[in-house]
């Protein structure tokens, strides 16, 4: 089993937060993994990136050019990221910000997810890469949403867990939206 | 079992440290590496440590020097600019044979350089960096695993040969997360009669430098020579799929990691092509350099600069084998792909025997 | 001989404890062998030699550890108060103390000691202020007086070039975390037994926890200032204590 993803967007989308939780998810379910981030200088606002890789062996290489699967939360991760996946590979597209025509990518499998409306419909709208990442874990089929779900404590620092129901909501919701196909 | 967590690079180095019994820290903020001196200042008062952000490196070594001067376990850390700052004080810490552990969560440079990962301080790291003939032991871990598992080693060797042990990593092996076993520490550090405490029920200790004496320092010189000789025997290193190898890649740190899956893509196309990683980079593993250069003949180094090891791997390798070199300078970090493109060019290039 | 024998012996004078009696290696004039004593005194008074750890300084002041005896390490030049920052934090209850001269301290380690006394480090400084680098031949110090030659300052030393000379006292004492801040001379016998006691109250900074205490102690240098140490114990009392005004000029602590 193998397996490796870039998660896009721009600062504060909480990309990096969403590859926290896959990889924390992944080890519970006894696999190794890395998480890599990429940012530049900005505390705010820049663009960022992380890679994470899952795999039953060691992991090589945190990074790689070409991935399985790349999320892409805004435009310029879309533009940059969705060409770069592999023929057979997965696209996962915020479709709340970017739209279909900036997408182009070598496989069929590129999946939209209105991130910021399902958000909304949870309450709040920074809870996006909650949805995605739902999202993510069931089209990938990973690992099951509930695992995640189960890994929030450990991801989470201590004071965001009184947010730990909401984001498994979002992370419920995702899934869900996958499930329907 | 021991507990298995997900943590970044630089925290495990914190977690490594304070295992190991490390009590005091001393450090600036220099970014890729800010993560251990942020751990370090939460964790070293839960614990009875001390924790100082110094007004600068220069400051930040000193004050190691001056806590270790005492026997307590003490560590810095810094990247590259602030390494460069630190060199004073190491060659100190030689000279004096005080004990010590600094990390080098290394940038690019020169100068300013970036905060790419890079592997341009080889030979600031190996060959002393500061002034003066002396040596530092130099750890060179690959993984979040190695950070934990080669600093708590960082400060046995330290105080095995009183001598300051350098663990040198990258942007890469800092910000990484990956799981790390938090494997408890059980050796018991040395006794150090050697430290100050004060002269009481005893002769007056000193700890010092500075030999002005005829032929005072020329013996000094040498009793350190004879110390680094027997650091020797420290040397290690991993060798990953190198059985059958008909070329044998040499590369270590972060490169290293990204080559293995290099290796694997071209193992899976029947090449036959493996892995010889430096894990201590001072004392260089010179035996086994050689022994693969005359068992497969032919070698490829590659670093995250424009040649530095590669010296130290010809000199060892004795001609016995072809040594051929890519090298990355930052800027970006090479993928798997990249690298088993180049080593398939040196695969093909054929020669050597 | 007999009358001799009857004569009942009493000692009534001998060297401080603290010192190794070590003959002076330092030049005729030098004032170092006199602040030696009257900080070996200080150690001997204050019960702590045998819990002392000293940090030695780079300069004529680098030797401390030939003539004290008491633990000792070597700092490199200037950076002697993050050197005994270290030892103090790791060794809260020995008695630590830098022993320095006005290139190190007041040069290449301006930044060590003015963060060392900011952060209030529990230590005790003691500075040699002889407005000259000695050991490398009397080169110009921060603290080289106007007009004064030395072998980098041919002309004698000029404002524009080099601006005025650092009154470290002065400025040490506008840090919030410097506890007792002073400065003595060693030229008369009234401000020997200044001196003295302002090491007494720098010393018990350290030993009741009071914080950093830091003495700057007037010292000739007639070698590099070439007179006759006569001319040197002169001058101090005449051009050094008139731009360097003696005085305490912090007791944070005042009646403790």
């Amino acid at each position: 089993m193998y397996f490796d993803t870039i998660i896009a967007g721009f600062g504060g989308q909480g990309v990096m937060l969403m590859g926290n939780v896959l990889a924390a998810a992944a080890m519970q379910a006894g696999r190794q993994v890395t998480y890599m981030p990429v940012y530049g200088v900005e505390m705010r606002g820049g663009t960022a990136n992380c890679t994470v890789v899952i795999s039953d062996k060691p992991v090589g290489s945190p990074i790689v050019h070409e991935p399985l699967c790349a999320v892409v939360m805004n435009r310029p991760s879309a533009e940059k990221f969705a060409p770069r996946v592999k023929r057979k590979g997965l696209v996962l597209v915020n479709s709340s910000l970017v739209e279909d025509q900036y997408v182009q990518a070598r496989t069929k499998r590129v999946y939209k997810v209105p991130t910021l409306e399902m958000a909304q419909e949870v309450g709040n709208p920074r809870l996006a890469n909650m949805v995605m990442l739902g999202a993510l874990a069931q089209v990938s089929g990973l690992v099951d949403v509930e695992q995640v779900i189960a890994s929030l404590p450990k991801a989470l620092d201590k004071r965001y867990h009184k947010m730990i129901p909401i984001n498994s909501e979002a992370l419920r919701r995702g899934a869900a939206l996958m499930s329907q196909g | 079992m021991a507990q298995r967590v997900l943590i970044k690079g630089n925290e495990a180095i914190g977690k490594g440290a304070l295992a190991a019994g490390c009590r005091f820290y001393f450090g600036y903020p220099i970014t890729p590496q800010n993560d251990i001196p942020e751990f370090m200042s939460a964790e070293l008062p839960k614990v009875g440590g001390t924790f100082i952000q110094a007004e600068s490196e220069v400051a930040s070594i000193n004050m190691l020097l001056g806590a270790a001067a005492t026997g307590a376990r003490a560590m810095t850390s810094s990247s590259s600019p602030g390494i460069s700052l630190k060199q004073e004080g190491i060659s100190y810490l030689c000279g004096s044979e005080i004990p010590g552990v600094i990390v080098n969560m290394s940038r690019s440079g020169p100068g300013l350089g970036g905060i790419h990962p890079s592997q341009g301080d080889y030979f600031q790291a190996t060959r002393g960096g500061g002034h003066g003939d002396y040596r530092t032991l130099v750890l060179a871990p690959s993984t979040a695993q190695e950070n934990y598992d080669l600093t708590m080693l960082a400060f046995d060797l330290a105080d095995k040969y009183r001598n300051p042990v350098l663990i040198l990593g990258d942007a890469l092996l800092g910000n990484i997360k990956e799981p790390v076993e938090l494997k408890p520490y059980r050796k018991k550090p040395p006794r150090k009669d050697w430290a100050l405490t004060g002269c009481k029920g005893r002769q007056q200790q000193i700890l010092k430098s500075l030999y002005l004496a005829d032929g005072e320092l020329t013996e000094r010189n040498w009793v350190l020579w004879k110390k680094y000789q027997s650091m020797q025997k420290e040397a290690r290193w991993e060798e990953y799929r190198l059985e059958d190898a008909k070329l044998a890649v040499v590369a270590f740190g972060s490169v290293a990691r990204i080559l293995k899956s290099s290796v694997d893509m071209l193992r899976d196309k029947g090449h036959q092509v493996g892995i010889l990683r430096p894990i201590t980079l001072y004392p260089f593993p010179s035996q086994a350099v050689k022994e693969t250069a005359q068992r497969v003949g032919r070698l490829m180094v590659v670093e995250l600069n424009t040649g530095q090891m590669v010296e130290d791997v010809k000199l060892a390798a004795e001609c016995q084998a072809q040594v051929d070199f890519y090298g990355r300078p930052p800027g970006s970090i090479p993928t798997p792909d990249e690298l088993a493109k180049e080593i398939l060019k040196v695969i093909k290039k054929g020669g050597a025997r | 001989m007999s009358a001799v024998a009857k004569v009942k012996m009493e000692q009534v004078f001998s060297p401080p404890r603290a010192l190794k009696g070590k003959i002076s290696h330092f030049c005729p004039g030098c004032q170092h062998g006199v602040i030696h004593r009257l900080v070996a005194e200080q150690l001997d008074a204050s019960g702590v030699r045998e819990n002392t750890i000293g940090v030695a300084s780079v300069g004529c002041s680098v030797f401390l550890y030939d003539y004290f005896d008491v633990d000792v390490v070597e700092a490199p030049h200037g950076r002697a108060a993050a050197v005994a920052t270290g030892v103090k934090r790791a060794q809260p209850d020995k008695f630590v103390f830098t022993y320095q001269g006005d290139g190190d301290l007041a040069a290449i380690g301006t930044a060590e000691i003015v963060h060392a006394a900011n952060r209030g480090e529990k230590f005790t400084v003691v500075f040699v202020n002889n407005a000259v680098f000695g050991m490398t031949g009397g080169q110009m110090a921060p603290t080289t007086l106007l007009g004064q030659v030395t072998t980098t300052s041919p002309y004698g030393r000029q404002i524009e070039a080099a601006g005025p000379p650092i009154r470290m006292a002065e400025m040490l004492a506008t840090l919030e975390g410097a506890g007792y801040v002073a400065r003595v001379a060693v030229n008369n016998v009234k401000n020997l037994m200044k001196a003295k006691a302002a090491l007494k109250r720098a010393f018990e900074y350290q030993t009741k926890g009071l914080g950093f205490g830091f003495v700057e102690v007037l010292s000739a240098c007639p070698t590099n200032w070439k007179m006759n140490p006569v001319e040197a114990n002169e001058r101090v009392g005449k051009e050094m204590v008139a731009y360097f005004p003696l005085g305490v000029f912090k007791d944070a602590a005042k009646g403790a």
